[in-house]
């Protein structure tokens, strides 16, 4: 077992969400390099490496939209910009709120504090659905106005990109839910306890995610010609 | 506690996940790595089926115009008056023919097929990584099949047609064709019109959208679960330089079909918002189709959208191929009793033609008017493909040197895959110059150079892993008698089908014309016409002997050893076919590199992945054992 380059205790990993780093087994260095001691441990790398790879594709997603934002609005002169409605204001700080407390809540699971666990969970559920509802009245509000998705470019890019992102938040919604829900079940195996450890750093990575990527959106809505 | 957990699991006792018994969660929504990849495998040798016919139908057409065919006028009496099929009705076959093909064929079978079931046992793992993801993006992908067939009814079947029209205007269906028209690249603004531009434009484009972009969903579940099973699911030991090279290549296709379908899955939105939405993405204004001008578009690119169909379809031909490339490298070295030549130099050639491949979507597009500095930039940098590409073929050829060959089936497929890339890849030099192209583009001289490279190569390297894998994957063996012959026949037909194609691309006959008895300086190339439809209907026909040879064996053939080709990766340390849990709970321990075969002094001249210290006495000069082996 000593002679082994990656012998250290992965249980106690819980790992802060930072990329996909060293993963099973590190290959490269030499030729009998990597593998890992313990392959049939459940690793919570696993849901990290998962929630990683996915956003790499959602974001080719929306590189593809957004080079086509880019490359369409220099293509006629037809491109109007609209007045950003005000409520999305409401809506972008509601889900960088959002991302601090789900950050308390992957804390307070590390520290083992497993009610304030659930309790930020909660707090993060109630944000994202209130981003959801605004992102909604920013839309109704639009269509009062008469600003509808086929009329100009740029609307049919706006609805895109907020609905696109918003379809992605609401894929989070329900993966917070099934936290939320999974706090009351027992867990007795430390299988479990590290599942649950897993699953809530990739959540959190992936809300991160919505976050970030939002505020993208909306500087490029914003300010892209 | 968490040590003592720990310690127990390293001592091997793992708790096993009891096989399912019922029959739907056996065979249907299975979770097994297994039964998905089989339920994929499936699932191409059925859409390959409609591929065929279809190209059949339109080599008969090409050949001999005005055949009738009774079944086409029972089923498509719009489409097909009299059993004699619209020109129309050929160009929907067009469509349908390469997009089945690409996707439900290409894209299937090597990585979705193949890929799941060998991957998780090579690397040592129970399964893959996310096993309900697994299940779903098979079920999502059957769906994306589904509906493509649905297409084809909803275009083409005035009955099927009124059904869908009730979805709205741009979902006005029947017009009589094979689905949609418009080419596996679906360029606009054709294909963003709707009814209005003509037959075929009507329901079945929305569907095959649709179609595609389930597909790409499909695809994208499957390529995380594949990065994420082979990064996090090693076992102990198998570093990713001891991973055999089919591994490399799936895992490179993963990382190809989770950056490049979401790209396609965005173009398809824009392309279906165009359709059904009323916007101006690709469709620009002021155009006259049909006799009239569109109304109420304007100012949209179609060029925005070859960007990302081939942004999307330049690194798709290598998700069709890499499979192939690692399958093949598998194969030869196991029959050639060798070594791969130079495994690092391979891995790395996969690895660049696979990223080489995002650079140079540029190529397909040689003709749109580009700026000619761009068109030198994309076809320097598709000419670099050149390089990886020629590592490869040198180390198989390097491979198969001086080495006592086994010629099996699997091996004739394998040799096979080398003599057809580099037929086809040899092309790929001359398409990829802009001046060549120039000439070339839209002639059959481009379908010659895809349908070898891309096609029938791919193919090659799956017919292969069948021969090579079945043994495995069922517990019975192929007859081999009937698998070389089912070789010689495909090998000589493919080639009398495909090296006739540059020679009519260089006479300049177009792609996807319906027919050409219309054309003065077409007028010689009948003869060869007509024998390329005789080659196209022997080597289809042959395919019953692959397809008879297929289900034969999987009840009838000899009972499969568990290593019968005397090959050294993990599959074939466990029995034929593998247990639920694949190594029944005694999870492998890997001290070799994948290809330790002829080594001096070995017992068998071949040295297993897993062979401990007790089998292997101290051996010198064994790769993938290094100064940190695990020698405990």
């Amino acid at each position: 077992m000593a002679a082994t380059a990656t012998g250290t205790n992965r249980t106690v990993q819980a790992g802060v969400g930072g990329g996909p780093s060293r993963p099973n087994g590190n290959g490269f260095h030499k030729n009998g390099g990597g593998g890992d001691d313990t392959p049939f441990l459940f690793s919570p790398a696993r849901y990290r490496i998962g929630v990683w790879t996915a956003i790499g594709s959602i974001l080719m997603l929306f590189v593809a939209l957004t080079s086509a934002y880019i490359v369409r609005s220099a293509s006629s002169d037809d491109w109007h910009r609209i007045a950003m409605p005000k409520v999305l204001w409401l809506s972008t700080s509601l889900l960088i709120a959002s991302s601090f407390t789900i950050e308390w809540s992957r804390r307070s699971l590390k520290q083992n504090n497993n009610p304030a666990y659930g309790r930020w969970l909660i707090n993060t559920v109630v944000l994202g659905i209130g981003f959801v509802v605004s992102q909604l009245m920013a839309w109704r509000q639009l269509v009062k106005q008469g600003v509808y998705l086929a009329a100009n470019p740029y609307n049919s890019f706006f609805y895109l990109f907020t609905a696109a992102h918003g379809l992605h938040v609401l894929g989070g919604l329900c993966a917070l839910a099934y936290l939320v829900v999974r706090t009351r079940a027992p867990r007795t195996t430390i299988d479990g306890e590290l599942r649950r450890a897993g699953a809530a750093d990739a959540v959190t990575i992936y809300w991160h995610f919505m976050d970030v990527l939002w505020i993208a959106l909306f500087l490029l809505l914003m300010f892209w010609k | 506690m968490a040590e003592a957990t720990h310690a127990e699991v390293h001592h091997g006792e793992v708790h096993r996940h009891p096989a399912p018994t019922g029959f739907i969660r056996k065979y249907i929504f299975s979770l097994d790595h297994k039964v998905i990849g089989i339920q994929y495998i499936l699932l191409a040798l059925t859409a390959v089926v409609v591929g065929m016919i279809m190209s059949v139908l339109m080599r008969v057409n090409l050949s001999w115009p005005g055949t009738h065919i009774k079944i086409l006028e029972t089923l498509f009496p719009q489409g097909a008056p009299g059993g004699v099929m619209t020109p129309e009705f050929y160009l929907s076959l067009v469509t349908m023919h390469g997009t089945i093909m690409v996707f439900f064929v290409l894209t299937t079978a090597p990585q979705g097929g193949f890929g799941n079931y060998f991957l998780p046992i090579q690397i040592g793992a129970e399964d893959m990584a996310f096993p309900v993801l697994n299940m779903m993006s098979f079920w999502v992908t059957f769906v994306g099949f589904v509906v493509i067939l649905f297409a084809i009814l909803a275009e083409g079947n005035a009955t099927v047609g009124g059904w869908v029209s009730r979805l709205g205007e741009s979902f006005a269906g029947g017009s009589g064709t094979v689905g949609p028209i418009g080419g596996w690249t679906g360029y606009p603004p054709l294909s963003a019109l709707g009814k209005i531009a003509g037959p075929g434009q009507g329901a079945g484009v929305n569907l095959w959208i649709i179609s595609i972009a389930i597909f790409c969903v499909g695809s994208l579940l499957g390529a995380l679960n594949f990065i994420t099973t082979l990064l996090n699911m090693r076992t102990r030991g198998m570093s990713l330089m001891r991973m055999p090279l089919t591994c490399w290549a799936w895992f490179t296709t993963a990382i190809l079909a989770l950056l490049s379908f979401p790209v396609l899955l965005g173009g398809g939105i824009l392309l279906l918002l165009d359709r059904i939405a009323g916007t101006s993405f690709f469709i620009p204004g002021g155009l006259y189709v049909s006799g009239s001008t569109v109304p109420l578009h304007n100012g949209g690119s179609p060029l925005l959208w070859q960007h990302l169909f081939w942004f999307f379809g330049h690194p798709e031909v290598y998700i069709a191929i890499l499979p192939g490339m690692g399958a093949t490298s598998h194969i030869l070295s196991t029959f050639a009793r060798k070594p791969v030549f130079g495994y690092r130099a391979m891995v790395f050639a996969i690895f660049a033609i696979g990223m080489l491949g995002f650079f140079v979507w540029g190529h397909h597009m040689f003709m749109s008017g580009m700026s000619p500095y761009s068109a030198v930039a994309f076809s320097i940098l598709t000419l670099s493909i050149g390089v990886p590409s020629a590592i490869k073929t040198f180390n198989w050829i390097g491979t198969l040197w001086g080495a006592r060959i086994r010629f099996t089936t699997a091996m004739l497929f394998a040799i096979g895959f080398v003599s057809l890339f580099v037929a086809g890849g040899i092309t790929g030099l001359v398409l990829g110059q802009t001046s060549l192209d120039f000439f070339f583009h839209d002639t059959y001289f481009v379908t010659a150079h895809f349908h070898l490279v891309m096609g029938v190569a791919s193919i090659f390297g799956m017919f292969a892993a069948t021969y090579f894998w079945f043994p495995k994957m069922f517990g019975r063996m192929m007859s081999e008698g009937i698998g070389k012959v089912h070789f010689w026949i495909t090998f000589l037909g493919v080639y009398a089908i495909f090296v006739p194609f540059h020679a009519m691309g260089l006479l300049g006959m177009p792609r996807r014309y319906a027919q050409f008895t219309e054309y003065e300086f077409l007028k010689n190339s009948k003869g060869l016409v007509t024998f390329v439809t005789v080659a196209a209907i022997i080597t289809v026909v042959a395919q019953v002997l692959f397809y008879f040879n297929f289900f034969w064996s999987m009840f009838k053939g000899a009972p499969a050893p568990e290593n019968p080709w005397e090959a050294t990766t993990l599959e074939w340390t466990i029995p034929s076919p593998p247990p639920h849990d694949n190594f029944a709970g005694i999870i492998p321990t890997v001290y070799h590199g994948p290809y330790e075969f002829s080594v001096p002094g070995a017992p068998n001249d071949f040295i297993m992945q897993s062979d401990g210290d007790g089998v292997v006495a101290d051996l010198e000069g064994t790769s993938g054992n290094g100064g940190n082996g695990h020698r405990h």
